[in-house]
């Protein structure tokens, strides 16, 4: 019998899929968007809140038969840089790793530069991930170069 | 002939490597010196100037003449089919058909890195909003090579908005190659942006900033002086106590070096009074000749000619 005094987390677990844990909490709704979750059709389980000793509050997302290329699941590196990624396949964790921050990102987040020409004509967004600091990057506009910062980003 | 520049468009300064940037000027002082080279006779330039400019446009349009080309184009939007909602790429898809180089003014920031990436021709960015204008940039370092004899070692005061104005931030760039120390000089709602700063920290050059104008040019090799307007200060008071501040005077000039050479983007309106014009100190008017030089250099370098 299972030991019940010891507080489990109340998220299922998946046969075969993705695991990405260590997101922000504050930052869960713009992972969601910027991988595009709300269009997936098969089980997902978001924990949200939960207590971290690294990050105070993370977010988890665990994704039934979702496996994600790299240069797609590192898009969340820009808010999510800790987030570590499970490989789950017969509920067992085959593959672990961590994202990676990219080099240069398209199409996901708006530029924060009103007078840029992507936020007025139909030009996709493109940025350079220039590192800041140890923990955290700038977004150099490709078009306008005026930087964004991701915690300021706003993702389509 | 730089291979490297032929066919590249010039949207940024930091499109273009030391070696171009030197080679751009050795150009333009082949130019000065024989300013009468039929280089792009049978060739077309489409001058687009979504906004109005005087200097930059009617520099060009005087290169392309100078060079036996033809101009074909537009002075204002009024004049476009942007008027009737067209949008920049189809603008630019269909003149590039009728022209070998496109020269560009746009209100917005990273509209000519934009049409460099649409057009099927070479593009030249002269002012995209507040971003870029990298052949001020161009003619103001052979302003400075050639009143100096050199652009190595020197000491460049920039005076004025040092935050928002374009053609400071692309010389301070581009004058980094030549381990110049920089003197910042003005208002502190208007200082240089600490990107800059942190540029020339990791590229260990020297800086100094400051607020007052008075008694600390004497030892300045160039003074880039530019306007201050009212428009980037949120309290109109301080703009007003502001303005009279940063207006260089022949007076101020006193004791200053033999070499001081005073330059200006222009349009002025009266941060440089008057009484300077006739102090051979004074060198924002040829600067603007050197508009003309340098243009041809960097159109004909594009074109391969």
């Amino acid at each position: 019998m299972a030991d019940s005094s010891k507080p489990k987390l109340q998220v299922s677990a998946i046969r075969n899929g993705t695991v990405i844990d260590h997101v922000p909490a504050k930052h869960l709704f713009k992972v969601i968007a910027i991988l595009g979750l709300d269009k997936i059709t098969t089980q997902i389980t978001f924990g949200t809140n939960l207590e971290s000793k690294k990050l105070g509050h993370k977010a988890i997302i665990k994704l039934s038969e979702v496996f994600f290329k790299d240069e797609d699941i590192n898009k969340i590196a820009l808010i999510a840089p800790h987030a570590k990624l499970n490989i789950i396949k017969n509920f067992k964790v085959t593959e672990k790793s961590e994202v990676q921050v990219p080099e240069k990102i398209k199409g996901i987040a708006k530029c924060g530069n009103p007078n840029c020409i992507t936020n007025n004509d139909h030009v996709n967004t493109a940025f350079y991930v220039l590192p800041k600091d140890k923990e955290k990057v700038a977004l150099k506009c490709h078009y306008c170069e005026k930087i964004t910062d991701p915690e300021d980003m706003e993702v389509f | 002939m730089n291979r490297r520049m032929k066919d590249k468009s010039l949207i940024s300064i930091d499109d273009y490597s030391k070696a171009d940037i030197i080679n751009t000027l050795d150009r333009a002082e082949d130019f000065e010196r024989n300013p009468h080279q039929p280089l792009l006779e049978g060739k077309v330039i489409a001058s687009l100037f979504f906004e109005p400019s005087t200097r930059t446009r009617l520099s060009f349009e005087s290169a392309i003449s100078r060079l036996g080309g033809k101009v074909i184009g537009f002075a204002s939007k009024d004049s476009s089919s942007v008027q009737k909602g067209e949008s920049l790429k189809d603008t630019i898809k269909t003149v590039n058909n009728y022209c070998d180089l496109i020269i560009m003014r746009h209100p917005l920031e990273g509209s000519a890195r934009y049409a460099s990436e649409v057009a099927d021709v070479p593009v030249i960015n002269a002012g995209d909003g507040a971003n870029q204008h990298p052949t001020q940039t161009l003619l103001d370092l052979y302003s400075i090579r050639q009143t100096q004899g050199k652009l190595d070692d020197l000491n460049l005061f920039l005076v004025g908005d040092l935050k928002y104005g374009r053609t400071v931030h692309s010389l301070l760039m581009a004058m980094s190659n030549f381990n110049t120390t920089y003197h910042f000089v003005s208002p502190p709602e208007l200082r240089v942006p600490e990107e800059y700063k942190m540029f020339l920290k990791e590229k260990k050059l020297k800086f100094h900033e400051h607020t007052d104008f008075t008694d600390i040019i004497s030892d300045a090799d160039i003074i880039y002086m530019t306007r201050i307007q009212r428009e980037r200060f949120s309290d109109p008071m301080e703009y007003e106590k502001t303005k009279n501040s940063y207006v260089l005077r022949n007076s101020m000039l006193e004791g200053t070096k033999d070499n001081l050479r005073i330059l200006h983007p222009l349009p002025r309106v009266n941060e440089i009074h008057d009484d300077v014009d006739e102090n051979k100190k004074a060198y924002y008017f040829p600067q603007a000749l050197n508009g003309v030089y340098t243009r041809m250099a960097i159109m004909s370098s594009i074109l391969g000619l």
